[in-house]
């Protein structure tokens, strides 16, 4: 409670240091006869930065450090006996403290008087820690705004200074998405080197074999594991092309027919609605793929004579196909309205019909756009799980069949890190290198994306 | 009056025949943007194998009539056309005439250069080919070679045929346009301000261009500049507020002009 109070009073401390600085600074100007070099609010808006920023910083470090302290505090004074454990032995000391101090459990009789008198001592010092923090944080946030104080003289530039820390300030959140992403990487990369010390490379990425379950005791049969990717891959692969098939023409005729053939009116009520399409939640058309159209499918290829298995590619595919339809479309209708009327009107003006026009004019005039969304497509079908995971099924069948079950990278992923696992063996590692593998073949791809139109870009612009 | 285009119009107009026959006519032509009325009344006659420009100041309806020539206006949803427009004594407005017909016959070039994104080929290629006027692949490349030379461009672009129309220079583009325009073999040639977005030199090429295509095409020419229609053309219609005021031959327009406004106007009192 009274922690809020002091947060309260930081507050209440940033917002008198606008005042003081504007205050300060109409103040020297009009006792010198100077003119303020900036608008007063900015000398506010410094004097704000200065405080606050000293104030956060320590802050963050406070909080990234203290817990390492107590901690060791805390172990160097437990009993002897305690102290020797071994390490994961402490670390369940440890967790005991932890908790009793947290009021969790434990506080009856049962409990080592010791562990409990360490717990008691650890609340109080992260208590006082606390304290420390937010006192000292009040002092920078006094200091910085003393400092700051002192610099307001009216030739001082604060405008340009508070424009310098607002640039500094855009650069650090650009940085944190980009080290977000480095971070992810590196994460994968450490895992799944992990997992290829146990399996080596070439067998995961050209094994014709996938059977992840390994054998958790040595005395455990039937369980050997084999980590050949291939078939997950052909899998992704085989219902990322069953969704383009579907997709692709659909959704670019539908954009066709929304930019040029549409009347205004049709065209600003169906272009929400097909955007609606994308708002549905995968797992809605995952068990449309599973309820609906897998039966229906599995029925037509009795009809037909074809042996279609319950859960099939086809029907993950083609469900698929449908999510993604407004990806294309609406991009594409985007690039194709985009299409300056000039060329419309230049091949019309030569007797072209707009159909003709259509074709030879705008589709070629707006392919680089066309082409971005169909790979936004595919990585969206790519990286597609939920669907697979309900309609499309586990079995890791190598097949160019799209009325087999397959398996997709997505789905591997999902069934070897669901439930609870261990962390060191073959199998949930495995999910890393997958993970790894799939991150590549989309950097890949959008690597030729942007190649593909930067390409056309010279020749169509 | 300005001097200059007093003497500029004497100069060119000395070859100007007498006797040429109506190839288009537009008769009582209105035409309304939804409520709004664009065009009232316009009666002109485009003259065969000459050169009409229309003048006018900014929003006075010259270009809203050329489109009406080749039915441009019919890609404008909110606009309606009543009167008659007949070429060679047809109605194009008829409900027989198919219009993609119509624009073979009658081409236009327009105010901004606008080549397709395709080579230069390609570019000239375009109507021949959808019109299925070359038989094979060399009919089709004299078709090319010759529309270019006809538009004074064949000799700068004829080492690279396949590169992009877009990465020529303004003026070129514009050649190319006309090039493209004349592939089909039209019989008219509209043309909305094709000079605008030009240099001074690249501007008087294409009015060279106009002078030998006159030869061969009825043109109708939408300027905004005054000396370009004394320079280019041999009848010239005057519009104002979308109505044609003064329409005659190009000499009496600039040297003796009919109408007060079409004085006002040239000697550059409004517009």
């Amino acid at each position: 409670m009274l922690q809020w109070i002091f947060l309260i009073g930081l507050l209440a401390l940033l917002a008198s240091a606008y005042k003081i600085g504007t205050g300060t600074a109409l103040g020297r100007a009009s006792a010198t006869g100077e003119r303020l070099h900036s608008l007063p609010g900015y000398y506010g808006a410094y004097t704000v930065l200065w405080a606050a920023f000293p104030a956060l910083v320590l802050i963050a470090i406070w909080a990234i450090l203290q817990g390492g302290l107590i901690e060791g505090i805390i172990v160097s004074e437990l009993p002897e006996k305690l102290r020797v454990l071994p390490e994961n032995e402490l670390g369940l000391v440890m967790n005991d403290v932890r908790n009793i101090a947290a009021g969790a459990f434990g506080t009856g009789d049962d409990v080592d008087p010791a562990v409990k008198a360490a717990a008691m001592h650890l609340r109080s010092l992260e208590d006082m820690s606390s304290w420390a923090m937010l006192a000292a944080a009040l002092a920078a946030a006094a200091a910085g705004l003393f400092l700051a104080r002192k610099r307001l003289e009216p030739e001082f530039r604060a405008r340009n200074q508070v424009e310098r820390i607002v640039m500094w300030f855009l650069m650090g959140s650009s940085t944190i998405a980009i080290l977000t992403t480095v971070g992810i990487v590196l994460s994968l990369l450490f895992e799944a080197w992990r997992f290829f010390e146990q399996i080596p490379p070439l067998d995961f990425l050209f094994g014709l074999e996938w059977s992840p379950q390994t054998a958790i005791r040595d005395d455990q049969v039937g369980s050997s594991g084999a980590f050949g990717a291939i078939p997950v891959f052909a899998g992704t692969m085989l219902i990322s092309l069953l969704a383009m098939m579907v997709a692709a023409p659909i959704g670019l005729f539908a954009a066709i027919y929304m930019a040029e053939y549409a009347s205004p009116r049709f065209r600003a009520i169906v272009k929400p609605v097909l955007e609606i399409l994308a708002g549905i939640p995968t797992v809605v058309y995952g068990f449309f793929a599973a309820l609906t159209m897998a039966p229906f499918f599995r029925e037509m290829g009795d009809l037909l004579g074809f042996d279609v298995a319950s859960q099939s590619a086809l029907a993950a595919g083609v469900v698929m196909g449908v999510m993604i339809i407004p990806f294309v479309s609406s991009l594409s209708d985007d690039v194709i309205t985009a299409v300056p009327r000039s060329l419309r009107e230049g091949s019309y003006g030569l007797g072209a019909t707009k159909s003709e026009t259509i074709r030879k004019v705008i589709i070629p005039a707006a392919l680089p756009g066309i082409v971005g969304s169909l790979l936004l497509a595919v990585s969206r079908a790519i990286g597609e799980t939920m669907i697979v995971v309900m309609a499309a099924g586990l079995s890791a069948n190598l097949t160019g069949n799209p009325f087999e079950a397959v398996t997709t990278v997505t789905v591997q992923i999902v069934t070897l890190l669901v439930g609870d696992q261990e962390f060191d063996s073959a199998k949930t590692l495995a999910a890393f290198a997958l993970g790894l593998v799939l991150f590549f073949v989309t950097l890949i791809l959008n690597v030729i994306a942007l190649h593909v139109v930067r390409k056309y870009r010279e020749q169509y612009d | 009056m300005s001097a200059v285009t007093k003497e500029q119009a004497a100069a060119t107009d000395t070859t100007a025949p007498v006797s040429a026959l109506p190839k288009m006519k537009g008769r009582k032509v209105c035409v309304h943007y939804g409520e709004k009325q664009a065009l009232f009344d316009v009666d002109i006659d485009i003259l065969d194998k000459q050169v009409t420009a229309l003048i006018g100041p900014s929003g006075c309806g010259k270009s809203t009539f050329l489109r009406c020539l080749n039915r441009m206006n019919d890609v404008v949803d909110i606009c309606r056309v009543s009167g008659d427009v007949t070429l060679d004594d047809g109605d194009i407005y008829d409900s027989k005439v198919d219009v993609v017909h119509l624009r073979a016959r009658v081409g236009m070039v327009f105010q901004k250069p606008n080549p397709f994104p395709k080579t230069i080929f390609e570019n000239i290629a375009y109507g021949p080919r959808i019109h299925g006027l070359a038989k094979d692949k060399t009919t089709l490349e004299e078709t090319v070679e010759k529309s270019l030379r006809r538009a004074g461009l064949w000799e700068e672009v004829k080492d690279r045929l396949d590169q992009p129309g877009t990465g020529l220079s303004g003026g070129q583009q514009q050649r190319l346009c006309i090039a493209r325009a004349i592939a089909v073999e039209p019989e008219v040639i509209l043309m909305d301000e094709p000079c605008s977005a030009l240099d001074p030199i690249a501007t008087a090429t294409i009015e060279d261009l106009i002078h030998e295509l006159r030869e061969n095409f009825t043109i109708a020419i939408v300027t905004h500049s005054m000396q370009q229609a004394a320079r280019v053309s041999q009848k010239t219609a005057f519009f104002h507020l979308g109505k044609l005021i003064e329409y005659g031959d190009t000499e009496q327009i600039f040297t003796n002009p009919k109408q007060e406004k079409t004085q006002g106007y040239i000697t550059g009192r409004f517009g």
